[in-house]
């Protein structure tokens, strides 16, 4: 009897006990999982928070992207700050030099004669990269800087309409840059791997600031360095360009903002570096722009800064004319 | 004057995407664009939820901020609007916006993407009010007439709200308080940099 009394009061208690633990859970099983959005992005660690969308677009599933907010540091911020540094210091460093040294003259001034240097293919190839290079940065640099600088000059309407003309010229000028740098590629790339003759070109600081002139071939060091900075540089501006020209055919936003990122950095860097290729082929050398006007350079200019390329191609031309030695020409006799 | 703001009740939507719909139709919205849209969390696990999600007029609006041409401002109820007169379709806006509310009529043509277009809380554009030129361009101007944006107006569950930020946030907590949770006010933090306490 007393047994069955403890066995029904423990009955009795454990049952109360789970009550009591019943009562404790909350009224609704809804708010018993927590779906609160910062505990959420907490767990995503600050990344983006996806879901399902019952809409036919995929892209409408993520519901917040904290990204953009790096983006935007980058954008107003970041891009400004590189932009700007890079392109009035590099004016900066130019006028200096000019300031300094001048026109850096033909020593032994002009010889009256002249070689081809750039056949009709090479000079249009690189005025069509040229040409649609400075359109590509100026409407380039427009998104960065216009607001701050033209805006306030030419009124919004003026401005929105020349900043969608600058979006298009950018949109369709990427093609012909593209094909520009292939042919770029293709033409110039025996003549621009690095060697020995480069080193001491180098350690003479390009003759520069000392006054001489180092020994080069068809391209100098420094040539080459402008020669790969427009080929790799503006390979990857071009690539993380059609990445943007085509949204969401390869990445999603997350690399479209890398891309804007990459292109936005190495756009403003190229530019920097295509001022003082500017510089230097007009302004900077006499002598010097004929080689992509008229293809043809004096040869004095030509044996001060392309030594090797002058004894190449004189001595091609002697081959041209005299048969090699040894090979008794018909009738020499 | 308010200082207008959207708050979803995750708890209470049903993902029925009666807003989605009557958004389209009410703003005449391109083919492609989903002013709003409802997308669900956690779906079919524990902690589901369904948000509805359009433009939520942030505070210190990115896109305003990013935009190259300058065409974004912000009217006297706080709602962030853009001049479509303006804007170059160059997609930074999009880049920016955590909430993916700017979208554009042309996707996939080489970038010319045409104008943008988002949610203007149902206050049209820059053009004279309740005009057939403000319709074609941004739909309807129901805050001109005197009315909050249709999505919230139209919530069967009455889970999306529209309007005074302060008066959303204070119903909101009231139905926290009685019912003894809540998910929050999804989006409040990044767009107006706080949140509803309750």
């Amino acid at each position: 009897m007393t047994k069955r009394l403890i066995v029904a009061l423990l009955a009795l208690m454990l049952s109360a006990g789970g009550v009591t633990a019943q009562a404790q859970a909350p009224a609704s099983p809804r708010g018993q999982v927590s779906a609160e959005e910062l505990e959420l992005q907490r767990a995503l660690q600050g990344g983006r928070i996806e879901g399902r969308v019952s809409i036919p677009d995929r892209k409408a599933a993520s519901l917040i992207q904290p990204e953009g907010r790096e983006w935007r540091q980058f954008h107003n911020s970041t891009l400004t700050w590189i932009g700007g540094i890079a392109v009035l210091g590099m004016l900066g460093i130019l006028a200096l030099f000019y300031a300094v040294k001048g026109r850096i003259r033909i020593s032994s001034g002009w010889s009256g004669r002249s070689l081809l240097r750039f056949n009709l293919l090479e000079r249009a190839n690189h005025w069509m990269v040229a040409s649609s290079f400075i359109i590509l940065a100026l409407s380039g640099l427009n998104l960065t800087f216009g607001r701050y600088l033209l805006l306030p000059l030419i009124g919004p309407e003026g401005f929105a309409t020349l900043s969608l003309w600058g979006k298009v010229a950018h949109n369709y000028l990427a093609f012909p840059f593209t094909l520009g740098l292939v042919v770029m590629l293709l033409l110039w790339i025996k003549d621009n791997i690095p060697d020995r003759v480069d080193l001491a070109w180098l350690k003479a600081g390009g003759g520069f600031f000392t006054g001489g002139h180092p020994a080069a071939g068809r391209f100098n060091a420094g040539q080459k360095l402008i020669f790969w900075i427009t080929v790799l540089g503006g390979g990857i501006v071009a690539a993380s360009g059609y990445v943007l020209l085509f949204p969401f055919s390869v990445t999603d936003i997350a690399g479209q903002q890398l891309s804007h990122i990459v292109h936005g950095v190495l756009a403003m860097l190229m530019i920097a570096a295509m001022l003082a290729h500017i510089y230097i082929g007009t302004l900077g050398m006499e002598g010097a722009l004929d080689a992509m006007t008229t293809g043809r350079v004096d040869y004095n200019w030509a044996r001060e800064h392309h030594s090797l390329w002058v004894e190449d191609e004189l001595n091609r031309a002697r081959d041209s004319v005299a048969p090699p030695s040894g090979i008794k020409a018909a009738g020499a006799d | 004057m308010a200082r207008m703001k959207f708050l979803c009740d995750a708890d209470r939507c049903i993902e029925c995407n009666a807003c989605v719909t009557a958004c389209k139709n009410e703003n005449d919205v391109p083919w492609g664009i989903n002013r709003r849209r409802v997308v669900t969390i956690n779906d079919g696990k524990p902690g589901e939820r369904s948000i509805s999600m359009a433009c939520m007029h942030c505070t210190d609006a990115p896109c305003a901020a990013v935009c190259p041409v300058s065409c974004f401002y912000t009217t006297a109820d706080a709602v962030v609007l853009h001049d479509k007169d303006l804007c170059i379709g160059c997609g930074y806006c999009f880049y920016a916006c955590p909430f993916g509310a700017p979208q554009y009529p042309r996707v996939g043509n080489f970038g010319g993407r045409g104008k943008m277009d988002k949610c203007t809380y149902c206050a049209g554009g820059p053009q004279q009010d309740n005009t057939p030129a403000e319709y074609a361009q941004y739909g309807a101007n129901r805050l001109a007439e005197g009315k909050l944006p249709l999505c919230a107006e139209m919530c069967s569950t009455k889970a999306l709200l529209a309007g005074d930020g302060e008066i959303i946030a204070s119903i909101y907590k009231e139905r926290v308080q009685r019912r003894g949770y809540g998910s929050g006010a999804w989006g409040w933090r990044t767009a107006y940099r706080e949140t509803v306490t309750v």
